[in-house]
């Protein structure tokens, strides 16, 4: 009976503390879909909010998509073979360059803006192209795919699959491509989902970084909450929901149950 | 599999190295070593961990850079130069380096896929590989889903389906259970001998050896102690270090005067055995199987105090002592033992080895 008093507690403090993380949450979505928010769901339901906002901030949701995309990709390009390089290469020197790579998540973004901003304000073009933002984005990212793929090469027996490959006669790259990467898998998945989540949600730096044109859904929504009625801002963050859940759940169901590892 | 042996013409090349070497953070792991594999030979590299078996192995492979201007011949060519995946070396790895992502069959084809072989081809040869080491019921699945045993079968499959010039085995069946083990060498042997191709095979497991390999090479401490066929290590070691490692090998140490070396322990036991030679302190050595129960006339060679005897089916074990020293003997397990007893044995005199002393 004891077992069944602990378990019914677990339940429900679970179910509280999911309450907690969850209402405020609930409670936006249904300010951004009721007629006056102040008279409550009484004065009824309406999707004008949200068709106002996307009218208003259509070309930051779609910004923020593109952000992601390039952010992605730039990660995906320099992380993945970045960190098969760092743990190929082992030491001092890799744990260095780890650590600076790492630097930009523990600076304020902030002052990581700032310095992007001193850096390459001259350059006009790129100062006010999305490219900037994502370039900045990248820096924010990049350790946490760096992380993931380097944390799944460490399970793998990466070097007797290369070795392996070697003696059959594939060259360097035909070795990554085709022994190395369909096996750390999991790693670039869970990396690309830090990513993507990271840089669509990302408003410090890109608060910064921005211009009137390179405005992303983050920083749209920070000038609804400043400027616009309850109801509105609302609305964005119910926008911002749909927009963020579904790929999330794709790339979870993508990245699947953990496979059998080969082991000795 | 045929039982016939050296059926097949060489199809490896032979190996030559000149004065390869190999060190580590200044520690010296191989010597310079010469060493010559004639085409179709399989050569084994026996010996404790840390004696540089490995690395030899690596440096034939390309796995490993040599240190100095070294030479390394394929038939003649130099490959020095040249990374493992220009060699077209098959390599068979202790923790088989088989591909997680690929089906056993895929595996087995990827060197063929390598090579630009169109698909319907390299999968028939594939299958006819896979067929060859036992394997075509489970071309299809995951490495996974298959067990230790056929994973390095798999991965023998993979490696020859390349047609290399070279085999190399790098303790491909350490991994195993002992009753697997045994059997797959077996098959290994066979199979590398109906291929007829060049091998060299490193393990550190002395019957593995005797069964595999045309001709041994013991190594010690980062060289060559002595390479030869079987039989001559196990009945002619060139020290005591190579009579150790194969084998078990029982010494006797006592001064010789007169040509023989003459113990007496004053508890009834005694040596008196042929050494030859002018006088001097000696060690004389000797297989337990030389050992002969003493019968009739004759002057007996050891009379000695047993202290255990282990049953071993068609022969017995004595654990005897000789004025302190201890002994192992094989007897036919007909013959009646009991520790405590004083019994007397002959040694066959070919089998008596003398070594000079390396310490």
């Amino acid at each position: 009976m004891g077992r069944r008093w602990t378990t019914w507690t677990g339940i429900g403090l679970t179910a509280l503390l999911i309450l907690f993380l969850t209402l405020p949450v609930l409670l936006s979505i249904v300010a951004g879909l009721s007629v006056n928010y102040a008279r409550g769901l009484s004065a009824g339901l309406t999707l004008t909010w949200v068709v106002q906002v996307w009218d208003l901030y259509a070309d930051t949701i779609l910004r923020s998509l593109i952000v992601a995309a390039a952010t992605l990709v730039l990660t995906l390009l320099i992380g993945v073979p970045g960190a098969y390089a760092l743990i190929r290469r082992g030491g001092r020197v890799a744990r260095l360059v780890e650590e600076v790579v790492t630097l930009p998540v523990a600076i304020p973004g902030l002052a990581l803006a700032l310095g992007l901003i001193i850096t390459y304000g001259g350059f006009g073009t790129f100062r006010q192209s999305t490219l900037f933002i994502a370039v900045g984005h990248v820096l924010f990212t990049l350790p946490f795919m760096l992380r993931a793929v380097m944390a799944v090469l460490e399970t793998i027996d990466w070097r007797v699959l290369d070795e392996g490959a070697a003696s059959l006669g594939a060259p360097a790259w035909r070795r990554f491509v085709d022994v190395i990467l369909p096996n750390i898998r999991e790693g670039i998945l869970a990396g690309s989902l830090t990513v993507v989540t990271l840089s669509v949600g990302e408003f410090n730096l890109t608060w910064m970084m921005h211009t009137p044109m390179t405005k992303t859904l983050p920083v749209g929504l920070a000038d609804a909450y400043a400027s616009m009625r309850l109801e509105i801002a609302s609305a964005y963050t119910l926008v911002f929901l749909v927009m963020i859940v579904p790929p999330l759940v794709g790339l979870q169901m993508v990245a699947g149950p953990r496979r059998e590892r080969l082991g000795p | 599999m045929t039982l016939t042996a050296n059926a097949a013409p060489p199809r490896g090349a032979a190996i030559t190295a000149r004065g390869l070497s190999k060190s580590f953070h200044g520690t010296t792991v191989l010597h310079p070593t010469d060493l010559h594999v004639p085409a179709g030979e399989i050569l084994v590299l026996l010996g404790p961990s840390g004696c540089g078996k490995t690395t030899l192995l690596r440096l034939i492979a390309g796995l490993e850079r040599p240190d100095g201007p070294d030479m390394l011949r394929f038939d003649g060519e130099d490959v020095s130069a040249l990374p493992i995946e220009r060699r077209n070396v098959g390599m068979v790895f202790q923790s088989y380096a088989l591909f997680p992502n690929m089906t056993v069959a895929e595996n087995v084809a990827y060197g063929l896929r390598v090579r630009g072989m169109p698909s319907a081809e390299r999968k028939a040869e594939a299958a006819r590989l896979l067929a060859l080491v036992g394997l075509e019921e489970h071309a299809g699945k995951r490495i996974t889903a298959i067990s230790g045993g056929q994973r390095q079968r798999c991965a023998l499959a993979r490696a020859l389906a390349i047609k290399p010039r070279v085999l190399l085995l790098d303790e491909p069946l350490a991994a195993l259970d002992a009753v697997l083990r045994e059997r797959l060498r077996a098959e290994i042997g066979l199979l590398l001998r109906e291929f007829g191709i060049t091998a060299v095979y490193v393990t550190h497991d002395q019957a593995e050896a005797m069964a595999i390999g045309d001709r041994i090479a013991v190594m010690q401490a980062g060289r060559i102690a002595q390479i030869d066929r079987p039989e001559v290590i196990y009945h002619r070691p060139r020290n005591d270090f190579v009579a150790d490692f194969v084998g078990t090998m029982n010494r006797l140490a006592g001064p010789v005067r007169e040509g023989r070396l003459i113990l007496d322990g004053g508890d009834e036991t005694r040596a008196d055995l042929p050494a030859g030679g002018p006088d001097r302190p000696a060690i004389l050595c000797f297989r337990p199987e030389a050992a002969r129960p003493h019968a009739g006339p004759g002057e007996e060679a050891i009379r000695a105090r047993i202290t255990a005897t282990t049953f071993f089916g068609a022969t017995q074990r004595l654990l005897v002592e000789v004025a302190g020293q201890p002994l192992r003997l094989d007897l036919p397990s007909g013959l009646a033992f009991s520790p405590g007893q004083l019994a007397a044995f002959t040694i066959e005199g070919a089998a008596l080895l003398e070594f000079p002393r390396t310490v």
